[in-house]
């Protein structure tokens, strides 16, 4: 039996279901934080074997839907520059930006958008055309920063000029405070996201103590996610369980999480459907401000953008609505013709209610 | 000459050595050979079947096949889904200038080794050469016409409630080799593509089975694209189980590593048998015989319950839509 499908076994998930029917003695919402459980929870069919009153939420975990606006504006407009060649993660292609255009929109009108799966492949895009300007689209969490920085500790040493980063990082526990301070928003307990920890261990999870709220890091396959919220829905005290330390570390990923600091540093970052949010994104340091797409082509002041009407995606991203009580969802809102963010990611709540949800 | 020149399509010599030294080479026959302006095509049987694809897959050589053998299976296959005998096969080139021609000869000796195996003719063909970079090294359109065997034809339109859903393979195998040989993805598989002919044992199913409702070959956007363009066509559900869906073990893994889902990925070499369920045994049994459909399996049925919808029963036992595709999952697959 391979390693990983002793987490999918059925016999010992439909125990540990019942066994979490059983603690369960008053409702209990849960928010995850983390476009792969929304996925996870969905595409193993575990959401339709859930407890009725353990409510599922998702919040802003993923990447795509998180990104401001006006941070897309600014990638757009970089992307219709003559000599660029924005080399970006699959699942952006179809965010909605200005005009309502997406960058295949754009990649038909003859802008270079590639493709790629590692920041590293961008790399060997900028040696190959030596006349051109990568730009490399870092958006993500605490989980993709660690390889991107390694890929312009690589630039640097092999000496790529024609190589640079427009950095959108984004840090999630500081999203956690704020969600927390949000009168509007209810959560019994978090789901913290496995790869994120991976990286940065429990220790930034810590201050979830003075809000009183229980916390576990989850793997991703059905058994994970089952025991992880098991053992939620059980703790007695607002504490952060590690029920993923096959993978997470209490002091995380130090080889990362050096490789991070020499190449970043923490800024404040602009969050879709929630704004500013100060110490949440990674910037290039100083030294490092060679390979900033944003000084490069003068982008240091990201366009101003005018709203779009109607789209419920931050409430959706804090867990103040679900999917499906938005009023555009499955009418306006469609994968086909997305209006906000939340339904083009795979990853995204909206989209996976409507992929998924019978 | 090692590279093809614009002139090679201008309609002369140049032309007309191209045709004689390379086309009608391996390609060749009494029909094609006569080289009028259309084929004539005197024995043949209708109400004919017909069907055109056209391929620009990347890489042109892949594990498993290339463009060449891939052009003929893939409409002969198009073909034999509505339950006919594919015959007659057109073929248009269209070249880009420059083009090196040793991988266009091994190309086109494919394609005659394919169409032989097949046992169908290529009686019609075009060829244009167009400037560097106008097109991709080579892009092959084929069109088939084939006798339909029985009627009412198989059709999308046909799965009622009560029938089962049988594959005849592994899937996803095509799109993953192909995903893992495309420039710029860092990653290699140990899995190659299923591109191969099915006709000779839908031919047995049809000819032999009381019913057939559906044939499909779940090509681009795979096989839950093509269970939901079923369950739209017939107004019923697909209801499929997870646990039955055979995908090989480094097809999983790929996927896992790429965040690909199997069942979207494309096949070249597999089909969708949907018929009444009294039926199951005796087709399970014809589809064994064939080395092709070997693996075939049960995977699903179709009920009343949500109609136009696939609905997925996961390993775990819960239950979820399995919806269409949005866009591409993979660029330039056929």
């Amino acid at each position: 039996m391979d390693f990983l499908d002793r987490f999918k076994d059925k016999t010992t998930c439909a125990k540990l279901l019942a066994k979490l029917e059983q603690e369960l003695r008053a409702p209990f919402r849960f928010m995850e934080v983390c476009g792969t459980h929304t996925v996870a929870i969905f595409r193993s069919g575990l959401r339709s074997l859930l407890p009725e009153n353990l409510i599922h939420l998702s919040g802003p975990g993923c990447p795509v839907c998180v990104t401001h606006e006006r941070e897309v504006a600014g990638f757009f407009e970089l992307a219709q520059r003559k000599r660029v060649v924005l080399a970006t993660f699959g699942d952006l292609l179809r965010i909605p930006g200005p005009k309502a255009q997406t960058l295949k929109d754009l990649q038909a009108q003859g802008a270079k958008i590639k493709v790629v799966y590692s920041p590293l492949d961008s790399l060997e895009i900028a040696k190959d055309n030596p006349h051109l300007e990568v730009v490399f689209l870092g958006v993500g969490f605490e989980t993709t920063a660690p390889t991107i920085a390694a890929s312009l500790q690589l630039a640097k040493a092999q000496g790529i000029k024609n190589f640079s980063v427009f950095c959108l990082h984004k840090l999630v526990p500081p999203a956690l405070k704020v969600l927390l301070e949000d009168k509007h928003v209810q959560i019994d307990g978090f789901l913290l996201p496995g790869h994120v920890s991976v990286i940065i261990g429990l220790k930034p999870y810590e201050f979830l103590s003075r809000y009183n709220l229980p916390a576990v890091v989850g793997g991703f396959e059905p058994l994970d996610i089952v025991q992880a919220l098991l053992t939620l829905v059980s703790l007695k005290s607002a504490q952060v369980v590690n029920c993923y330390p096959r993978a997470v570390k209490p002091e995380g990923n130090v080889k990362a999480l050096k490789i991070m600091q020499e190449v970043f540093e923490v800024g404040p970052s602009l969050w879709r459907g929630i704004g500013l949010i100060p110490q949440s994104g990674l910037k290039l340091k100083d030294e490092w401000a060679e390979f900033d797409a944003q000084i490069r082509f003068n982008l240091t002041e990201l366009p101003e953008v005018e709203e779009i009407k109607g789209c419920k995606c931050g409430e959706v991203l804090r867990g103040i609505l679900r999917p499906k009580e938005c009023p555009l969802f499955a009418k306006a809102c469609t994968p086909e013709h997305p209006v906000g963010p939340c339904m083009v990611s795979s990853e995204g709540s909206c989209a996976a209610y409507y992929k998924y949800e019978l | 000459m090692d590279r093809l020149l614009l002139d090679c399509g201008s309609g002369g010599k140049a032309s007309h050595r191209l045709i004689q030294e390379l086309f009608l080479k391996y390609l060749g026959n009494s029909y094609l050979n006569t080289l009028n302006d259309a084929a004539l095509l005197a024995e043949i049987k209708t109400p004919l079947a017909m069907s055109t694809d056209t391929y620009t897959v990347d890489p042109l050589i892949f594990p498993g096949g290339d463009i060449g053998s891939l052009a003929v299976h893939g409409t002969v296959n198009d073909v034999a889904m509505l339950g006919a005998r594919p015959k007659f096969l057109s073929c248009a080139f269209i070249l880009e200038e420059g083009l090196q021609m040793s991988l266009l000869e091994q190309i086109v000796r494919s394609m005659g080794e394919a169409v032989k195996r097949c046992g169908v003719y290529i009686v019609t063909g075009d060829t244009k050469v167009v400037p560097k970079g106008v097109v991709d090294k080579i892009f092959i359109n084929t069109t088939g016409i084939g006798e339909i065997l029985r009627q009412p034809a198989p059709s999308g339109s046909r799965a009622k409630p009560g029938d089962v859903i049988i594959i005849s393979g592994s899937i996803g195998d095509h799109g993953l080799t192909i995903l893992s040989k495309q420039k710029g993805l860092s990653f290699e598989a140990e899995v190659q593509s299923d591109s191969a002919p099915l006709h000779n044992v839908i031919e047995e199913l049809v000819v032999n089975l009381p019913e057939v409702h559906v044939l499909r070959d779940p090509t681009r956007g795979g096989l839950a694209t093509t269970l939901n363009e079923i369950a739209n066509q017939s107004k019923v559900e697909c209801y499929l189980e997870e646990e039955r869906l055979p995908i090989k073990e480094p097809v999983k893994q790929g996927c896992n590593f790429l965040g690909l889902d199997p069942l979207y990925l494309a096949n070249e070499g597999k089909f969708i048998l949907i018929l009444p369920k009294d039926h199951q045994d005796q087709a399970l049994k014809i589809l064994k015989k064939h080395p092709e459909s070997r693996e075939s399996v049960v995977i699903g049925e179709i009920r009343d319950g949500h109609k136009g919808k696939v609905v997925l029963k996961t390993e775990l036992g819960g239950k979820r839509l399995l919806d269409m595709l949005e866009g591409e999952q993979l660029p330039r697959i056929c």
